[in-house]
């Protein structure tokens, strides 16, 4: 590996010539990260092609090959035409559920991130300590007992059933709380309580503004863990009330190919499965395409800097 | 997704590293700020209630108790005594084992080498094509999964037959699904890894680096003796989100049983196990015993992470 770091390093070291040893662990080194971007990207080129072929080209046609435009538009016509357009109600409600528990999420964990930095309070350790146990385990864990209460309280099918579990992001609040006590200084907040601002005035005026940058990253993954969460929504609702990843798993039982029994007209092709499956990830994929930068930082804040 | 947030967390607890401990700066208590505390953290603290502590306490009820009569371990001895338990024991398992190698394995290796390129546009366009498939998670990667294993339509159809497979059928028989949700995971969770991985490796002080390189040492003994003892804490960081999120294995199996009609079984994993005693049998005490069986597994590994890992020492 330090072969590929000398020879691109440039003047600062002198290069030997590459024995064929060097040669040959380059040459391994490119064959294996090649082998592993085409794992990577194969699929999602598969599926951006895939919808603009008809059956049969899907069967036959090149993989990699572009059907035609009129097969793209036939392909949306179908699946847009299924059940009465149940798919559009199904991008309706993922839209509905992740926005609306986006809101609350950031209604109560920036508050709450910036009590955990800023203010000494009884059961603030506790708190926090909670906090990352909870943020540590993986969100499936608690969705079946969430599922059990809730459907004593009768609430099972209600959207409450999955907005309001959405809406508890713990981890949204750590980062918060991680933020403002790094990046927004006690001492700043002090001046503006000289000065004679209130407690909700120092937190809208002077802290609000300086976390925009933490505000979008929570707003991030909340959106998109939602948006793209099955098991919850899968247990909490039903029929028309069902986010587009529940519907699209739903959609397998009326595509013949998968499931001969499957009788009647709304038959699936399988072309427009894939459309279905692009366009049920498509918010998220544009918003990783543009965000890409902001990501990386927020994911390996400090890490990148060292 | 669950992937995504551990790997912010990642970046987030290594901030948390840096900072200076919180409660230094104020010393004292006063009625004013505790008042605000509670106002401002009010509306967390019920949601924290509402969707942690409550469910689990609940589940703990329903575990211990048989239409409202307190009847011990009676729940779980049921379910463990069931005839899908077992396997879908040894199945997780097996999962978890092929996931976690393969995941420690190439992960480090390709953090390593995609670290040693100093090709700037190179290294970056690498980890943007390691890390976009992680937009792609869910129902609907397992849906993806679905088309590009079927040897009819797969993009890689070449390889299926050159392995012997002629159906989807084939591919997904019983003895393969280990490798084959590894393959799924593996294709939307990696890439975050290998970013936090790469992040870390940046950490590592250029001077060591250098140092070793003077003294002779060659890139495999570089990588070994130095960059990854320096990578063991976020290795295992890695190592126990990927276990507590193995464990949960629900939507791959379930996804896959629908479409083959049941070649791939309905109680495959724990999760699924717990989610037919609920839906199939109506039998609530049953499924409450193998979630907080699930529940106590991942409980015990974040804490034992806070507590040993050292990795969020905030306080």
């Amino acid at each position: 590996m330090s072969d590929l770091r000398a020879s691109a390093s440039g003047p600062r070291r002198r290069r030997p010539a590459a024995t064929p040893a060097q040669w040959l662990s380059r040459v391994l080194i490119a064959v294996l990260l090649g082998a592993f971007a085409l794992f990577f990207v194969i699929p999602i080129v598969w599926l951006l092609l895939a919808p603009t072929k008809d059956g049969r080209g899907l069967l036959l046609d090149g993989p990699f090959a572009f059907g035609s435009w009129e097969a793209l538009a036939e392909n949306w016509n179908s699946l847009f035409a299924y059940q009465g357009g149940v798919f559009l109600t199904w991008i309706g409600n993922s839209t509905f559920y992740s926005f609306v528990a986006l809101a609350i999420t950031l209604v109560v964990s920036i508050p709450a991130g910036y009590a955990l930095a800023h203010f000494q309070f009884r059961g603030r350790k506790p708190l926090l300590f909670a906090t990352l146990i909870v943020m540590l385990i993986p969100n499936t864990a608690l969705v079946l007992p969430i599922f059990l209460e809730l459907s004593a309280l009768k609430l099972i099918g209600t959207p409450l059933a999955v907005i309001l579990p959405f809406s508890f992001f713990p981890f949204g609040v750590y980062l918060t709380y991680i933020y403002f006590s790094t990046a927004v200084s006690g001492d700043l907040l002090n001046a503006a309580r000289i000065d004679g601002a209130g407690e909700l005035r120092v937190f809208a005026q002077v802290a609000m503004p300086l976390a925009t940058p933490v505000i979008a990253l929570v707003g991030f993954f909340s959106f998109v863990g939602n948006w793209n969460n099955y098991f919850l929504p899968f247990l909490m609702v039903g029929g028309q009330k069902v986010p587009v990843q529940v519907g699209l798993a739903n959609l397998l039982s009326n595509v013949p190919q998968f499931n001969p029994t499957t009788t009647g007209s709304t038959v699936i092709e399988l072309p427009t499965l894939a459309l279905a499956t692009l366009l049920s990830v498509a918010p998220i994929l544009i918003i990783f395409l543009f965000s890409q930068r902001f990501l990386v930082t927020g994911m390996t804040a400090g890490g990148t800097k060292g | 997704m669950t992937d995504t947030t551990s790997l912010v967390t990642a970046g987030a607890a290594r901030t948390g590293l840096r900072r200076p401990a919180a409660g230094a700066k104020r010393p004292r208590f006063s009625a004013r700020q505790a008042r605000f505390g509670y106002v401002f953290s009010g509306g967390y603290v019920l949601l924290l209630l509402a969707f942690g502590l409550v469910p689990t306490a609940y589940a703990l009820y329903l575990a211990f108790t048989r239409n409202g009569a307190f009847v011990g371990v009676d729940n779980f001895v049921r379910v463990f005594a069931d005839y899908r338990f077992l396997p879908a024991v040894i199945n997780v398992s097996l999962y978890i084992v092929t996931w976690l190698i393969s995941l420690t394995v190439f992960v480090v290796l390709l953090a390593l080498i995609v670290h040693a390129i100093r090709v700037r546009w190179l290294s970056t366009t690498a980890r943007f094509l390691f890390y976009i498939p992680g937009a792609i998670a869910g129902a609907s990667s397992v849906m993806l999964w679905l088309f590009v294993l079927d040897p009819t339509v797969s993009p890689v159809s070449g390889i299926l037959h050159a392995l012997g497979f002629e159906s989807l059928v084939n591919v997904v028989a019983l003895d393969n699904l280990p490798v084959v949700f590894t393959v799924i995971a593996f294709w939307t969770g990696a890439g975050g890894w290998i970013v936090i991985m790469y992040g870390a490796l940046n950490n590592i002080d250029q001077e060591i680096m250098e140092a070793a390189r003077i003294d002779g040492a060659g890139a495999v003994r570089t990588a070994w003796n130095i960059q990854l003892p320096m990578m063991t804490k976020w290795i295992s960081y890695m190592g126990i989100m990927s276990l507590a999120a193995g464990t949960q294995l629900f939507v791959e199996p379930r996804v896959l049983s629908q479409a083959t009609k049941g070649v791939v079984p309905e109680s495959y994993s724990l999760n699924q196990l717990a989610y037919l005693y609920a839906f199939k049998q109506s039998d609530f005490s049953g499924s409450a015993a193998i979630s907080l069986v699930l529940l106590a597994v991942a409980l015990g590994l974040s804490t034992i992470f806070i507590l040993r890992g050292r990795l969020f020492d905030s306080e």
